[in-house]
This record gives structure tokens, C-alpha cells and sequence, in this order.
């Protein structure tokens, strides 16, 4: 047996990266590098690394501070949107000159792996990291909570995403990505018709991501359920932690499904068996139905926390209640439920007989009542308010415009016979981006230039923020309204190449246009944030209430301390911060108490150290690394469990001590 | 810039972008709008339906939200402001009641036409019926006519006004097969069997394609669906039995093999059974 299973350099030949380019990259790294040791070592310079490496482990990577690992989720999304946003301008690059005669920039073999990780990184590392990084950030101080349920197998979530968001990108150098679109279906996925490794860093990916995903969902639902401060009861939890809640309901049924679909896929793949191929006994249709079983809930649980932040964001800038609290619960309450009843509407086109069609048809169509009702009440949030049109507040108005678009789209499609002429065409495409750009993202960014003060002490630049917004919607737009029509004159998506005669260039280049304009959005971000940081100072939130705020992430200081409240707030009310403004009641002096906080610790990092070599070790048949690893992440663990010193004590004095140096205190 | 020359601006843009795509679709066939077939053409009227429906939802929508955010924006202080205005009954009974009604409107169009656009329900004709069995392979289409026993690969032609019962399988990973001016598409699945019933009622050449991702040559998986007159149909099943080329089992294993953008070819005879074969392999492996 080899050592390094069926790994060899070959593997580096394989990726969409060309050959040569790596070599190129490789050379030019390691002669920077080299030069850099040189340098670091003759003027004694070492501290100047040891010293931020230092800073970033003690500080960061051990921390089990939600805050902190909510900060590390979001930049790994951000990253990762980097990258899914490459991938997109080279598809649409491919599309643009591939037509005719030419065959384009890319081989197909190339592209077919860029669109496979491109959806791939949005939803699991764009969608998911920046999920989990903004309920990470808010969900405790909203519910009046120091901490998360589960602080260690908080880090360990996070570590396993970062692990998986390694092995993604490793697939990049060595050997290669998917080629089978995001979801991989069999028989293609199976060894008969993809014996590369591309699946199977697809699976071992989604596989350690997902199990991050599940553990991160029974830590917030016992959150929620366990931790929210005395007071508050169910009805009167914020908006955005009814939706988490709802979301996390979702991910603790959703993703076992997920798990165990991949767990089959793979045995198919590496132990030879024969649960989806297509011979031997083996189903590809069993397949799809679980994906989706796990897929449609998925779409939910990454829309549902967006709807949640509007809630906040409408109520926020409207300077009024929330419009029928008890409408959207049930509302939320409605989707969850009907989010498990869907799935089959992916595959109408499988034949199942009209009676299943219909019936998942019309469950889908039922979904687009209670989604409507969430719009109206809040556009009764906005009536007789007085709107702010902050950064966060466009996001919305523009999510209001695109989402309803976006779910005409999606009403059309949940019926069966419409759904043939348009299933697995460009109009789906657009459609589903309508709701993952337009709902999910402009959600998340509403969110997060809305709660950023909380977390870093200063605002976001305001001017920039909306130059971002508007070419992120006119570049949406561009992108795609010729998508819907490109579907119409039949184009299917994924494809990397068509005929000159129909027609089909001029839409491609349009909605390539709109690629770059958003590519100009993401810009705008990014300069936004440098631009932020420099002019922090005149930016700072001194009052930890910087929007005139709600609820009670607004009546602690920012940026928020590592133990979010010194005194846990007493709740009467659904807007507990807003009442207490206006009456106007000063709250009585302090009376500090001893509180218990989780220390850091590195065993999240080094189980997902693991749970890596140990995907990357069943990728490339390495068996006695993936051994090695499954057995380090048991002992891991043990020995973690036998630790009784995993916390330490503020004491009164102490907290006294802080809250003091904090000059915003005394404010009403 | 104030309010009026960014809505201004807004316009402009919209218009601009309107006349572009005006341009570009100059010419262009919109497949799914421009049915050559009773099943696509009621697919296309049912989707116009249906948007007509949810626009009674979606308007109402856009010019609120327009309207509301103008209002009240937090300048216009003459605008009525009440923050603790939280409920009204009769208004929440107004919003889910009404999008319930549509969507158990929607429900009922939604049952029945699962029904009469049944992809495996025959079609009501007085003429008979031609049967076409599809093979996907990697990655062409095989079309099998059993009745006139002769085959194709990538070009399929039948009678005018006359209903084609596909019947549909893979060889090869699961594509999806559709041709749009005709009616909508149906997976073909290995070691399965499905079936897709259309009618074209008018002469013509149409375009039909894969529409799922099926490996590297994917992108090349189109095909030709040609509608004659019945005389014509039959002078081309004679031209195709007068050629030299039956598809043997050789050929058969030789098609199998994966290869791109193939050309259109024909083949005088077929092997007995050739399509039962194809699906039951995969029971019994």
C-alpha cells in the first residue's frame, strides 16, 4: 500500500489552476519567503510576525468569546464571497466567448468545477459563515445572555467550518473540485462517471462543514430555549431570535439528512457499494429526494435569519413597534413547518405522476401566504413611522423589490406544467439567485452594517455603504433579468458552450456587465471598511445606542464586553430598551456579583486540525492519516471532557473595576 | 442631487436598459413563448395565467412600499407618527386572507392542469400515435423508432398533427429531454423508463436539448426535432431503411463510448428489443 494513498504530483496537475501557473506561483512564493526569512532574521525583525501570531491565537483563534467567533465566521465568508464572485466572472467570461466556433476561455471540464464550487462556497461558506457569524455576533446580547449555551462546542462549529473552508480551497492545488454542479447527483457523482477526486472533496467539505452546521444549530436552539434573560418569555423574544430559532429547528432536522446522504454517497465511492448507482440495486432518484429532503429546508434556513434582521432593521428605522408580532411568529412558525413539505418540487421532472406533483406543488405555492404576510407587516412597520433610509434600510427597500419578483418567479414554478418549460434553465438560475441575493445577502449586509458598532465600537461609513448598495441592485438587475429571458428561449444553465444563431451572446454579455458592477459593489465594500476603520474616531459609538435602538443588544456599551452585561437585564416588554428610553426611569446603581466565563482554549483548533487530515486522508485513500485523525479527534475529546478547570471567575471587584473605565455608563 | 434627479437618473436607466435588451432579442426566437405545440402552447398560457394572478399581489406590493417609504420618511414631519401602533386585526385578516384566496385559486389551476399536462398522458387524437424510444449517451440522443425500425442519432422527425409517444432512458448519467417550442422536458434516468408525450402542429425545424448537467460534453447534447407532412415522413423512414448502415451491436457499444458534439446520422435497421435491453441492463447487473 502507498503511503500517501493514491496522492502523487500528478495531482497538481489536475486543477482548474494551470499547471504552469502553479509552478509560477510556487516559485514566486517561495523566493518572497525566502527573502522574507532573510530579511526577518538579519535586522531581528522576528517579533514583528510572532507578535500579530501570537495576538491572533491567544486573542482570536482560541477564543470562545461568541463575538470574536462570529468576527472569524464573517471574514471567512467575505473571503469566500472573493472567491465565488471570481468564479461567477469566469463563467459568465466562458459564456460571453464561447459561442460558435470558439470554444472560450475555459475547458469544460474546468468550468463545470468552477460553477460546482461556486455554488458550493455561496451557500455552505457565503450564506452559512455569514449566518452563523451575525447570530454568532447579536443572538446572546439580544436575548439578554453572556454567552452561548455550549461555549467549547461553539469554537469547535467554527473550527470544523474553517477546516472544510482549508479543504475547499486546497482543492484549488491539489487535485481538483466537483464537476457535477453543487449537488452532485448520481450516477454522475458516482466512480463509474467521476473517478477523479473532485467529488470527494466535495463530500468530505460539505461533510465537515455540515457537521459544524449541526452542532452550531443545538447550540442556539438550546440557546434560545435555555438562556434568555429573566423575563423573557417566548412572545416576547426579538424578531431576529424567533427566526434563529426557527432556523435552527431547521438545521437540527435538516442536516442529519445531509450527513447521512454523503455518508452513502461516499461509502458508494470508496468501499465499492451500491446505494446510488445505477445498477447493483442501487437508486440516483433515492438520492436526489434526500439531497432535497436536506436542500429546500437548507434554502429556508438561510433565509429565515434574514427576514428576522429586517424585522429588526424596519422597526429600528422606522422608530416604531414591530407591525403584528404575533402574525410574523406564526408566520415564521408556518414556513418552518411547510420548508419540510417541498422538496420534491426540484425534481418535478423525475415523473412522479400527477398526484405527487400537484400535491408538492400547491404546498409550495401555500409557502408564498405567510412569506407575504411578512412583507406586508412590514411595510405596516414603515406606516406611520418615521423612516431613517440608513444603508441598512436600502438593503431592505431593495430586498422588497427583488424578493417579490424573485417569489412571482418561484409561484410560477411550483406549478408542475410550467416547471418543465423552465426547470434547469437559466430561469431558474435567476430565480433562485433573486432570492439568495436579493433575500439572503441583502439581508445579511443589512444586518451587519447594522449591528457592526456593537461589535467594534464605530459605524460603517454611510455614503460608501450605499454606493455599495446601489451597485449591488443595479448590478443585480443586469445580471439577471437576461438570465429570466435567456431560460424563456430555452438555455439551460451550466452549459459552456451554444450555437451563434440563438441569439444568445448579447444577453450573456449584458448580464456579464452586471457581474462587474457587482464585482464594483463589492468594491465599495471593502474600500468602505478600510475607509471605516481610518476614520474610526469620528465614527465612535459612544453611546452603544448609535441607531436609536430597540431591543437589548442597544443598552450594553460598544463595543460590547466579553461578558455582554455586567448586570443581566430584568424583561416586561417585546422592545425592552426602546420602553425603558422613553420612560425615562434611570436605572438604579449597580450591584455587581461574581460572574463564571468560559476560558479560551485550543482543542476546537486542534479537532478540526483533525477532522482536516482526516477528510483529506479519505480523499486520497491515505488510510493510516485518516485513521490517525478519527482516533486524535476521540482522545481530543476525552481528554477535554476530563477538564474541570474550563472556567474562571470575574469577580465583583473586578467587574466594578471595568464597568468604570467605561465612560458611557452613566448615560440614561 | 435631490430626489426627483435620482428618480430621474433611475429611469433613464431602466428605459436604456429596456431598449438594449429590445435590440438584442431583435430576431431572436423566445422558445417557450413561441409554442409549434398544443402542450407547450398551454404551458405558455398557463404561465401567463398565473403571472397575471400574482400580480394582482405583487403591484399592490411594489406601489405601497414606494408610496409608504415616501410618506413617511422621517423628513416629512406633517406625516402622522404613531410608534406604538402595533395591531389591527382587520388589516392582518385583509393579508393573509387575500394572498390565501389566490393562492387556493393558484391551487385549483395547479391540480388540475398536473392532471391534463400529465407528461405521461396520452393525447387525445383521431390520428395513431408514432412511438419514438430516446436513449441519452454520453453524450448524444439515440432515437429508436420500433415501428419503422430504423434509429437516429441527435435528428429526430416526425408527422405533423400527429401525437409522439417518447419513451425515454440513459445509457449514460441523467440527462433531461426537452424540446421547448413542443412542451416541456422529462428526466431520462438508467434502468428507468419515462415518458413524454407531444404533438407539433406546424412544419418546422425545432431545437431540443439536455437540460441536465451530464458530464464534460454536456453543452453538445442538442438535437434536431423536424416536423414533416406525412408523405414527407414517410419518403425519409424509406431513404433511411435504403442505407447502408444498420445499427448493429457493434455500432450500439461503439455509440456508448463517450464522445462530443456529435453529428446527426441514421441507421436502416435495429436490433430486436434494442430499448428494453438498454433499461433492463442496469436490473440486472
Amino acid at each position: 500500500m502507498n503511503i500517501v494513498g493514491i496522492l502523487s504530483l500528478d495531482a497538481l496537475k489536475h486543477g482548474p489552476v494551470p499547471f504552469p501557473v502553479l509552478i509560477g506561483i510556487t516559485i514566486v512564493a517561495s523566493f518572497v519567503g525566502l527573502c522574507a526569512v532573510i530579511w526577518l532574521t538579519y535586522f531581528k525583525r522576528w517579533s514583528l510576525l510572532t507578535r500579530p501570531a501570537n495576538y491572533l491565537w491567544t486573542q482570536w483563534f482560541t477564543s470562545l468569546d461568541p463575538k470574536r467567533i462570529g468576527v472569524m465566521y464573517i471574514a471567512i465568508a467575505f473571503l469566500m464571497l472573493l472567491r465565488g464572485i471570481f468564479d461567477v466572472g469566469m463563467i459568465r467570461a466562458q459564456q460571453i466567448t464561447s459561442v460558435g466556433p470558439s470554444h472560450g476561455v475555459l475547458s469544460s471540464d474546468t468550468f463545470q468545477q468552477m460553477f460546482s464550487a461556486h455554488g458550493t462556497i455561496m451557500i455552505f461558506f457565503v450564506g452559512m459563515g455569514m449566518m452563523f457569524g451575525l447570530i454568532n455576533l447579536i443572538l446572546p446580547l439580544q436575548i439578554g445572555a453572556r454567552d452561548v449555551a455550549f461555549p467549547f462546542l461553539n469554537s469547535v462549529s467554527f473550527w470544523l467550518f474553517g477546516a472544510a473552508f482549508i479543504l475547499v480551497n486546497v482543492s484549488l492545488f491539489v487535485g481538483e473540485f466537483a464537476a457535477t454542479g453543487w449537488l452532485a447527483y448520481p450516477p454522475l457523482s458516482e466512480l463509474a462517471y467521476s473517478p477523479g477526486v473532485g467529488v470527494d472533496y466535495w463530500i468530505w467539505t460539505l461533510q465537515i462543514a455540515g457537521i459544524g452546521s449541526l452542532l452550531s444549530g443545538v447550540n442556539f436552539l438550546v440557546t434560545i430555549l435555555r438562556l434568555r434573560a429573566p423575563g423573557m418569555t417566548l412572545m416576547k423574544m426579538p424578531m431576529f431570535a424567533w427566526s434563529v430559532l426557527n432556523a435552527m429547528t431547521l438545521v437540527v432536522f435538516a442536516f442529519p439528512i445531509l450527513t447521512v446522504t454523503l455518508a452513502l454517497l461516499s461509502l458508494d465511492r470508496t468501499m465499492g457499494m451500491h446505494f446510488f448507482t445505477s445498477s447493483n440495486g442501487g437508486n440516483p432518484m433515492m438520492y436526489v429526494n434526500m439531497i432535497w429532503a436536506w436542500g429546500h429546508p437548507e434554502v429556508y434556513i438561510l433565509i429565515l435569519p434574514a427576514f428576522g434582521i429586517f424585522s429588526e432593521v424596519v422597526a429600528t428605522f422606522s422608530r416604531k413597534r414591530l407591525f403584528g408580532y404575533k402574525s410574523m411568529v406564526y408566520a415564521l412558525g408556518a414556513i418552518t413547518f411547510f420548508s419540510f413539505t417541498v422538496w420534491l418540487h426540484h425534481f418535478f421532472t423525475m415523473g412522479a405522476g400527477a398526484n405527487v406533483n400537484a400535491f408538492f406543488g400547491i404546498m409550495t405555492a401555500v409557502i408564498a401566504v405567510p412569506t407575504g404576510v411578512k412583507v406586508f407587516n412590514w411595510l405596516f412597520t414603515m406606516y406611520r413611522g418615521r423612516i431613517h433610509f440608513t444603508t441598512p434600510m436600502m438593503w431592505f427597500l431593495g430586498f422588497v423589490v427583488t424578493f417579490t419578483i424573485g417569489g412571482m418567479a418561484g409561484v410560477l414554478m411550483s406549478v408542475p406544467a410550467i416547471d418543465f418549460q423552465v426547470h434547469n434553465t437559466l430561469f431558474l438560475v435567476a430565480h433562485f439567485h433573486t432570492m439568495i441575493v436579493g433575500g439572503v445577502l441583502f439581508g445579511y449586509f443589512a444586518g451587519f452594517t447594522y449591528w457592526f458598532p456593537k461589535i467594534f465600537g464605530f459605524t460603517l461609513n454611510e455614503r460608501l455603504g450605499r454606493y455599495a448598495f446601489w451597485c449591488w441592485l443595479t448590478g443585480f438587475v443586469l445580471a439577471f433579468v437576461p438570465l429570466y429571458i435567456l431560460g424563456l428561449m430555452g438555455a439551460a444553465r451550466r452549459l459552456d458552450h451554444y450555437d451563434k444563431s440563438l441569439g444568445w451572446q448579447g444577453l450573456f454579455i449584458v448580464a456579464g456587465v452586471g457581474v462587474v458592477i457587482i464585482m464594483l459593489g463589492i468594491g465599495f465594500q471593502i474600500l468602505q471598511l478600510i475607509v471605516s476603520v481610518i476614520q474610526r474616531r469620528h465614527n465612535l459609538d459612544t453611546s452603544g445606542d448609535p441607531w436609536d435602538g430597540r431591543t437589548l443588544e442597544w443598552s450594553t456599551v460598544s463595543p460590547a464586553p466579553s461578558y455582554n452585561f455586567a448586570i443581566i437585564p430584568t424583561v416586561t416588554t417585546r422592545d425592552p430598551y426602546w420602553e425603558a428610553k422613553q420612560s425615562g426611569i434611570k436605572p438604579p446603581k449597580p450591584v455587581y456579583q461574581d460572574i463564571q466565563m468560559p476560558k479560551n482554549t485550543s482543542v476546537g483548533v486542534v479537532i478540526a486540525g483533525f477532522a482536516f487530515a482526516f477528510g483529506f486522508g479519505v480523499i486520497w485513500h491515505i488510510w493510516w492519516l485518516a485513521a490517525l485523525a478519527f482516533v486524535g479527534v476521540l482522545v481530543t475529546v476525552i481528554v477535554r471532557s476530563t477538564d474541570e478547570a474550563t472556567e474562571y471567575t470575574i469577580s465583583a471587584a473586578q467587574l466594578a473595576k471595568l464597568e468604570a473605565k467605561i465612560p458611557s455608563r452613566s448615560k440614561s | 442631487m435631490n430626489g426627483k434627479t435620482k428618480a430621474l437618473i433611475g429611469s433613464l436607466l431602466a428605459l436604456a436598459l429596456g431598449g438594449v435588451l429590445a435590440y438584442i432579442l431583435q430576431g431572436t426566437n423566445v422558445a417557450v413563448l413561441t409554442p409549434k405545440g398544443p402542450i407547450a402552447r398551454q404551458e405558455m398560457q398557463l404561465l401567463i395565467t398565473i403571472t397575471l394572478l400574482m400580480l394582482i399581489v405583487v403591484v399592490p406590493v411594489f406601489v405601497m412600499t414606494f408610496f409608504i417609504a415616501w410618506k413617511y420618511r422621517a423628513s416629512n414631519t406633517k406625516a402622522r407618527y404613531t410608534p406604538d401602533w402595533d395591531h389591527n386585526t382587520a388589516a392582518e385578516i385583509i393579508w393573509w386572507g387575500i394572498p390565501l384566496l389566490l393562492i387556493g385559486v393558484i391551487s385549483v389551476i395547479t391540480w388540475q392542469s398536473s392532471h391534463t399536462l400529465d407528461p405521461f398522458k396520452p393525447l387525445d387524437s383521431a390520428v395513431k400515435p408514432i412511438t419514438i424510444q430516446v436513449v441519452a449517451l454520453q453524450w448524444k440522443w439515440l432515437f429508436i423508432y420500433p415501428e419503422q425500425g430504423i434509429a437516429t442519432v441527435n435528428y429526430v422527425q416526425f408527422p405533423k398533427n400527429t401525437p409522439v409517444n417518447f419513451v425515454i432512458t440513459s445509457d449514460a448519467p441523467m440527462n433531461s429531454f426537452w424540446i421547448p417550442q413542443l412542451g416541456g422536458q422529462i428526466y431520462a434516468m438508467s434502468g428507468m423508463s419515462t415518458q413524454l408525450h407531444l404533438m407539433a402542429d406546424e412544419i418546422g425545424t425545432y431545437r431540443g436539448t439536455s437540460v441536465n448537467i451530464s458530464g464534460s460534453g454536456y453543452a453538445g447534447m442538442n438535437f434536431v426535432a423536424a416536423a414533416s407532412s406525412q408523405p414527407d415522413f414517410d419518403s425519409w423512414v424509406a431513404t433511411v431503411k435504403s442505407l447502408p448502415t444498420p445499427l448493429t451491436v457493434q455500432e450500439y457499444d461503439q455509440l456508448q463510448q463517450p464522445s462530443k458534439n456529435n453529428l446527426a446520422a441514421s441507421y436502416s435497421q435495429i436490433q430486436p428489443n434494442l430499448y428494453d435491453k438498454v433499461v433492463m441492463k442496469y436490473m440486472y447487473q
